[in-house]
């Protein structure tokens, strides 16, 4: 017992103490995530697919809009048409790689949307508590109270088709569960003792909630909203598939997907290729959040 | 017991409500005049004037939303615009076909998840798990819109099995149980099946992985309890949990079958939606809406009862 103790104490005098550089926790963070290959593969992707809808004038072999009688629903492999034509003969590649431009944004912007919302109500509710508590949550619970798809196609569906109301509905959908995310974090960090002592030491409230509640509120309500942005890719397509998101001629996978419902006779993998894109992007998105999720979760 | 179940059946009035307040003031996101889909172009103001009295327009929005509900309590939720039948029994001709479609995703789904969940919770972090984890993903990740153009690509046109859509000769009206009939439901059902398959799987494994992690299973263990008594226990355990989530999978795919519906051309609520959204029928879009979010907010209250039936610590 005392034998190592005394080596300890002597290593102390003899060696200066060893500089600990103690990473942060989004460094932690990070770090675990690169060890995680699936996550990085999954991330990878997405960055492709952001990459491909913003340099898509540069990629795309052909212009997507330009039609041909003659050659439609050529076969994938076709001459000059790598992944084949669609129902009025226009490239399904260009197409495709066009197409990530608005899929993405109709995906994405509404979780950004909601997040934003989201937080700022839940944050609200869960600091204030009391009536501004009840006023909100009570609100969020009637929302709760219709399945998302119903909620989103009702919205949309009144408000008609259109990029802008399909964006709008699906923030309306995606606001309620993370408030709920936002309001619970909040109520518990809330409560523990250094929001206390902040408080004691003659913090203001704006203070408090920027540096304490944000600062610990942020990370898991931001987990949460990456696992929506899968639910939100598809359901942004699945509006437009039902003819309620962007419209005609517009190169959007949704959309796409409705258009070539008639020829799944005729040419059925061309017109299957669309959702393809959905399904990756989508199933990747829900990956990387899980891993983020498991890399953040510092105690497993 | 009693209260918490009463303050439970009670909570359905002001819910009720608020969620007709939602479908009664879609009318007012709609741009235009809901008239104008039935109105000629060249209608005199006479003849708007009186349709507007009809359909009750012409009163104030308190009053209006007052009369609908009061209605709607009643079970009358108004005339189709487009086809000038009352809502209700629109719905009723749809609703039996989405719930008959629901049962049986549900019945396949269910049951494939919760295989599949306890034995990835059994066998955590082996290979085995890894798989049915991947499985999981794939099944929350899918467009099922497009799974179902992908069901009908490879076993209505390249296979030809099994019909592409419909409900059968004589739509939903000459409905039997026999294999003419039963067989157009099994694409719309696998489809839509994949779906509370995921999301089940996932759950499971969850619990079943931490209630396997906790002290009184290595208790029950230690005391000599062989592997299927404790396997009891584990599942009494999940229970609750398990039920909860099932519950509002059931309604999520009552609510939001409308895609695959779309894709099957399957006569039920959702092909019904589907129809009130692009003729601008309002009042059968609110009244299908309404129907559909009271049948989840009841089928919400059933499902909190049983749960604090199978584990009282909830009632607190």
């Amino acid at each position: 017992m005392s034998a190592p103790l005394a080596s300890a104490a002597a290593a102390v005098f003899t060696e200066p103490p060893p500089v600990v550089v103690s990473r942060g926790y989004w460094a932690t963070v990070f770090a675990r995530v690169l060890r995680d290959k699936v996550t990085v593969f999954c991330a990878l992707v997405l960055i492709c697919m952001l990459l491909m809808a913003i340099f898509a004038p540069w990629i795309a072999p052909k212009d997507p809009t330009a039609t041909s009688m003659l050659k439609r629903l050529a076969l994938i492999g076709s001459e000059g048409y790598l992944l084949g034509t669609d129902e009025l003969g226009r490239d399904m590649l260009s197409r495709l790689i066009y197409g990530a431009r608005l899929s993405l944004f109709i995906g994405i912007v509404p979780v950004i949307n909601a997040f934003l919302i989201g937080t700022l109500l839940g944050v609200l509710a869960g600091f204030l508590g009391g009536r501004v508590n009840t006023v909100i949550m009570r609100t969020i619970d009637v929302f709760f109270a219709f399945p998302s798809v119903l909620l989103a196609i009702a919205i949309s569906g009144a408000l008609g088709a259109g990029i802008f109301n399909s964006i709008v509905s699906l923030t309306i959908v995606f606001i309620p569960p993370i408030t709920r995310v936002a309001e619970s974090v909040t109520t518990q960090v809330r409560g523990l003792d250094f929001v206390e002592a902040a408080r004691a030491s003659g913090a203001n409230a704006l203070t408090i909630i920027r540096v304490h509640i944000l600062g610990n509120v942020l990370g898991p309500v931001f987990i949460y909203a990456t696992s929506l942005m899968s639910v939100c890719m598809i359901l942004a397509s699945g509006l437009s598939f039902l003819g309620l998101g962007t419209k005609p001629p517009a190169a959007e996978w949704g959309l796409m997907l409705n258009t070539l419902r008639t020829a799944i006779y005729t040419n059925p993998w061309v017109a299957a290729l669309p959702g393809v894109m959905i399904f990756t992007t989508s199933i990747c998105f829900n990956m990387m959040s899980d891993g983020l999720r498991q890399a953040m979760d510092i105690k497993e | 017991m009693f209260t918490y179940i009463l303050k439970r059946i009670l909570y359905v009035i002001p819910i009720g409500l608020a969620v007709s307040l939602v479908c009664f003031s879609l009318v007012f996101l709609a741009p235009g005049d809901p008239l104008s889909a039935i109105l000629p172009p060249d209608a005199t103001t006479e003849l708007i004037e009186r349709l507007k009295a009809d359909y009750g327009f012409d009163k104030p929005l308190p009053v209006q939303f007052g009369k609908w509900v009061l209605r709607a309590a009643q079970g009358d939720l108004g005339t189709s615009i487009a086809t000038g039948r009352p809502v209700n029994s629109e719905i009723a001709k749809a609703i039996s076909n989405t719930f008959m479609l629901a049962m049986f995703a549900c019945g396949i789904g269910f049951s494939f998840g919760l295989v599949f969940g306890f034995v990835a919770g059994y066998v955590r972090n082996t290979w085995l798990d890894k798989v049915v984890t991947g499985i999981a993903v794939t099944g929350v990740s899918l467009p099922h819109y497009w799974l179902g153009m992908v069901m009908v690509i490879i076993f209505a046109v390249l296979l030809d099995w099994l019909p592409a859509m419909g409900a059968g000769a004589g739509g939903s009206d000459a409905w039997a149980w026999d294999w003419e009939h039963v067989r157009f439901l099994v694409l719309p059902a696998v489809t839509l099946s994949f779906i509370p398959m995921g999301i089940v799987t996932r759950t499971t494994r969850a619990v079943v992985a931490e209630i396997l992690n906790q002290e009184f299973v290595q208790a029950l263990r230690a005391k000599g309890m062989d592997s299927l008594g404790v396997f009891k226990h584990v599942v009494k355990n999940a229970a609750p949990t398990l039920l909860a989530v099932m519950g509002i999978q059931l309604g999520y795919l009552l609510g939001g079958s409308i895609l695959v519906e779309t894709v099957f051309s399957w006569p039920g609520t959702g092909f019904l939606l589907n129809t009130a959204i692009f003729q601008r029928d309002l009042p059968l879009l609110q009244g299908t809406i309404l129907f559909l979010a009271m049948f989840f907010v009841v089928l919400n209250v059933l499902v909190d009862i049983l749960q604090s039936i199978f584990d009282p610590r909830i009632r607190r």
